[in-house]
């Protein structure tokens, strides 16, 4: 399927709007081509593909609002979607918390698709895995891993004269290897929207190499460890802040963020100050759309700076409320970083553990940030600068937020993956002291 | 859909992050045409464009999947109603074996053009990958049942309900709530109807309708000069019923430490009491850290037999296909063989069951064209058996498949998916207060929190909603900070007493995750209270 251009989108989003009675109307056009190959036991297991468009009408009523939408674009059925959504908006309860759509906006040139990408072909995807599965057959490993790409538009236009387009290419690879006798495994995970960057090869034998040197794991007594965490790792742990940043949560004492006594720990030393977190839509390694889903430019925004809470975010109506700009969450985080190696932090490290993937994150207590999960795919420990021996997978019970105070060095910052959500992060590896493993796990 | 997209679409912005994570697979529509359906013979017609298409492009085996799934969504939050979304998302799943190997389309124009043109692009796939296989896909021989349909058999269409008369149902569970010590609430109603309809070149034409629902709230009490705040969702559970599900009669309710809910739900009475004990919780003893005997109510075990028990015996995780997602499963196939593998002791029996009425799994075929059935996985304690589909059938010997196959969407193709599996009631006649008396020193856990488990599913922690202190054979209080890790061959070891029938009740998720691109499949998993024994319980309050 072909992606509509900003022109083309410009010009079926006006005629749309041409039908509108309402106080005020918004409409939403996206389109997606996605597809995927999944293998596993060293061979393809499903492959599919699938393409979809959509139009998204809101009309709305004083605080009454409607929703409709359809896959169909002749005449006829656009002005039946624009009066279904008027109709659905006259029937609507009033909603307080409605805020009337924005006026027009100004947004920077997005750098999120990349032509490459969106030209992927089935025999390519067929190629990359046989690339993968020839390195693992090569070691004597069973491969398993999956390969995504996507590719689309979205565009928006409201009766105040907004209007927004945006184009976006993404892929994602991930994989696991594991040994013949299961006792060992490693993985690695890759994102990049531009596909040209991707080396299924590279990942594939760092994924073999963490499954052979991760064999027969032995026990150690679960306790407090300090701990290197890579890029992978301690993106599970740190997006819990990120998506931890509302401010109607904070405000309403039922955040991390909030305070005993009332208010928020906005402005606050929270973590160690090296940590600096921000968002930028415009950066080069990780770009991200320039507006958001309801309208508002997506711009940088500095969250955490040198330890102390800078911004939260807000919808718009919260914003409204509290009288502050109505800064919207991100949609993916940056955090600096040291100088580095993995390599070079392990090689400083006299006593520890090496942590490569973290698995199965859950909150236990959401007042603390307090989360639980395991290590996996391969866990080592480090004694007097070297990795010594692989050991048996623990249990943690930690706060993100514990943690960052007790950070002792932050590495070269990369490119990684959130393993929970999918999200694209740019993160250093993080070596911490004082981790807290609370009990063993026999898996591999 | 992405979290981003969720979001937006729902306009719940901060409320959302107070509801676990709940996936919006479709468009908006109008709620009146919720109640209609496709003519089964349009869909045949369709059906039959998509299967000659694929043959002639040299597909061996072809199955078309045409859905309608219907989500409807009233959210409120203390005193407003914060959205009413209702979405239909429809269009066809096209699977195909061609060069031996599988292909996957799908596509939402269900012009006779772009239905062929789908099913050239799943052979296209299925080729183009089979250079990539070990061995030719093996399908369990599977007879065509001609044209059947199956209905789920709820009594009132929740579809069918204003409304007005949903969003004032949970504004008076909110008032309730917030009259009995609630500082928020956020109430929801979630209604699925899947129209499925799956049609195979082995000869089947199947029309399914199945309905689910589920009724929650999620309850936030503050006590503002410390700073701290507790937690308590409804005791509800999602379920495999019409809106019948929320007019509880006495005999639903089971008086326990609060109301417990066996097969019909009162959320307002639900909803008081847990703005009471979201409070009892803020002043509530801190757990001393150590072995406790447990006390686990059915709305709390669900969530440790679909973990600990439901995974681990998915046979596509035994086999390494989801090695690189949710993880492979410690019970592998020598356990199995040896026919002696001790998975817990002789109490405990574990049964798959795709047909219990009232049931999320519930369905009369699965979504390659099996006609549903029950098997035990646990006898007596000992392994017997897996969960398997068409592919799979001829690894445990079998010659035909267990009919557990689902899509969560006409757009995902269909794979190994868990049936509802249930730990069996106690034969002895035995309350649940009968296993509490035997108690010294334990706790009593009632409905599902905090949850974690291992890629391999030995080592797990579990939370809870209210937790009370048994102090020789009676409960003396409640507790809070309770979490409880063990390995699940040592617990379901330590089962040493399980309630009997009359206690037996169903939970269970609509969001049960597997598989790359992820799906949600909805499952039951049925018990009644269990005790366990001497299990590692520990204290998760931090201070930062």
């Amino acid at each position: 399927m072909t992606l509509l251009t900003k022109d083309e989108a410009f010009a079926l989003l006006k005629k749309v709007l041409a039908y509108s009675k309402a106080e005020e109307c918004e409409v939403n056009l996206s389109g997606t081509n996605s597809s995927n190959i999944r293998y596993a036991r060293n061979a393809v297991s499903t492959s599919g593909s699938i393409s979809q468009y959509q139009l998204v009408v809101q009309s709305a009523y004083g605080k009454k609002s409607g929703v409709a939408t359809i896959n169909e674009f002749d005449d006829v059925s656009l002005e039946k979607v624009v009066r279904r959504s008027e109709e659905l908006a006259q029937l609507a309860p009033e909603n307080p918390e409605y805020v009337s759509i924005l006026g027009p906006q100004t947004y920077a040139e997005p750098k999120t698709f990349v032509p490459a990408t969106a030209a992927i072909t089935p025999k390519m995807r067929a190629d990359l895995v046989a690339e993968s599965l020839q390195v693992a057959k090569d070691a004597k490993a069973i491969a398993a891993g999956f390969l995504e790409d996507n590719n689309g538009f979205s565009a928006m236009m409201n009766s105040k004269g907004l209007f927004a387009y945006n184009t976006s290419t993404d892929t994602k690879f991930s994989v696991t290897v594991r040994t013949e006798d299961g006792k060992g495994s490693g993985y690695a995970i890759r994102g990049y929207n531009d596909i040209t960057k991707f080396n299924a090869k590279e990942a594939t034998r760092i994924a073999t190499e963490k499954a052979v040197k991760s064999a027969a794991a032995k026990g150690i007594e679960p306790g407090k460890y300090t701990v290197i965490l890579e890029s992978a790792a301690a993106a599970v742990l740190m997006e819990r802040i990120f998506f931890g940043l509302d401010a109607r949560q904070a405000d309403e004492g039922r955040s991390f963020l909030s305070k005993a006594g009332g208010g928020t720990k906005l402005g606050e030393k929270l973590v160690d100050e090296r940590v600096n977190v921000y968002s930028d839509p415009l950066n080069t390694d990780l770009p991200t759309s320039t507006w958001n889903g309801d309208g508002r430019p997506q711009e940088r925004v500095t969250w955490i700076e040198k330890g102390v809470i800078k911004n939260l975010s807000y919808s718009r109506y919260w914003a409204e409320k509290k009288g502050v700009k109505a800064v919207p969450g991100p949609d993916a985080a940056i955090m600096e970083g040291g100088t580095k190696t993995l390599e070079e932090l392990i090689a400083g490290t006299k006593k520890g553990i090496l942590v490569t993937k973290l698995w199965y994150i859950r909150d236990v207590d959401p007042q603390t940030l307090l989360l639980t999960g395991l290590t996996r795919d391969g866990t080592f420990y480090i004694e007097n600068g070297k990795i010594q021996y692989p050991i048996k997978n623990f249990r943690f019970n930690e706060s993100p937020i514990i943690m960052l105070n007790n950070l002792e060095e932050l590495g070269k910052v990369e490119r990684t993956v959130s393993t929970e959500s999918n999200q694209n992060y740019l993160l250093p590896p993080m070596k911490i002291r004082d981790f807290t493993f609370s009990s063993l796990s026999d898996a591999v | 859909m992405k979290r981003r997209d969720f979001l937006y679409l729902t306009g719940m912005g901060a409320t959302a992050a107070m509801i676990p994570g709940i996936p919006v697979i479709g468009r908006p529509i109008d709620p009146e045409r919720m109640l209609e359906s496709v003519d089964p013979a349009l869909k045949k017609q369709m059906a039959d464009v998509a299967l000659n298409a694929a043959r002639s492009q040299g597909a061996t085996y072809t199955d078309v999947r045409i859905g309608r799934y219907l989500n409807q969504f009233v959210v409120t939050r203390e005193d407003k109603v914060q959205n009413i979304v209702n979405t239909e998302s429809y269009g066809m799943g096209i699977r195909v074996i061609a060069n031996g190997g599988w292909g996957f389309a799908a596509t939402d124009k269900l012009d006779n053009d772009s239905i062929a043109q789908a099913a050239k692009l799943a052979v296209s796939i299925a080729k183009e990958n089979s250079r990539l296989l070990t061995e030719p896909v093996q399908l369990a021989p599977q007879k065509g049942y001609g044209e059947v349909s199956w209905k789920a058999p709820i009594e009132k269409n929740a579809f069918e309900v204003p409304i007005k008369e949903k969003a004032d149902l949970l504004l008076g569970v909110n008032a309730a709530a917030m009259k009995s010590g609630a500082n928020y609430i956020t109430s929801l109603l979630f209604l699925v109807n899947e129209q499925k309809y799956f049609a195979s070149t082995d000869g089947s034409y199947i029309d399914q309708d199945i309905h689910r629902i589920w009724p929650a709230f999620f309850i936030t009490t503050i006590d503002q000069a410390s700073g701290k705040f507790e937690t308590r969702n409804s005791l509800s559970t999602p379920i495999g019923m019409g809106y019948e599900y929320l007019n509880a009669r006495p005999q639903d309710k089971i008086q326990s430490v609060t109301s417990l809910y066996k097969g019909r739900y009162d959320m307002l009475e639900d909803a008081k009491a847990a703005g009471a004990q979201a409070g009892e919780k803020l002043k509530a003893k801190s757990v001393e850290p150590g072995k406790y005997d447990l006390i686990l109510d059915p709305s709390h075990l669900w969530l440790t037999i679909h973990e600990s028990v439901g995974h681990p015996s998915e046979l596509d995780r035994v086999l390494g296909y989801e090695a690189n997602f949710a993880g492979t499963s410690f019970l592998t196939l020598d356990k199995w063989q040896s026919k002696n593998f001790n998975f817990g002791s002789k109490l405990v029996n574990i049964v798959a069951d795709k047909t219990q009425v009232g049931s999320l799994g519930a369905v009369g075929y699965d979504d390659e064209g099996v006609r549903c059935g029950q098997w035990d996985i646990i006898k007596d304690g000992v392994l017997v058996n897996y969960q398997a589909i068409r592919d799979q059938a001829h690894i445990l010997g079998l010659n035909a498949s267990q009919g557990c196959c689902y899509a969560d969407n006409w757009s995902s193709v269909q794979f190994q998916r868990m049936p509802n599996v249930s730990l069996q009631p106690g034969k002895e006649k035995k309350s649940p207060d009968d296993l509490i008396k035997g108690v010294e020193k334990g706790i009593f856990i009632v409905g599902d929190g905090s949850f974690s488990i291992d890629q391999q599913r030995y080592n797990f922690q579990f939370g809870g909603q209210l937790f009370y202190e048994i102090k020789n054979g009676k409960i003396v209080g409640m507790l809070r900070d309770v979490a409880y890790q063990s390995n699940t061959q040592e617990f379901w070891n330590s089962c040493v007493g399980i309630a009997d029938a009359n206690d037996y009740r169903l939970g269970g998720s609509f969001f049960d995750g597997k598989g790359q691109p992820s799906q949600s499949s909805a499952v039951s998993h049925g018990s009644s209270t269990a005790r366990f024994n001497g299990v590692n319980v520990i204290n998760t309050s931090r201070k930062i």
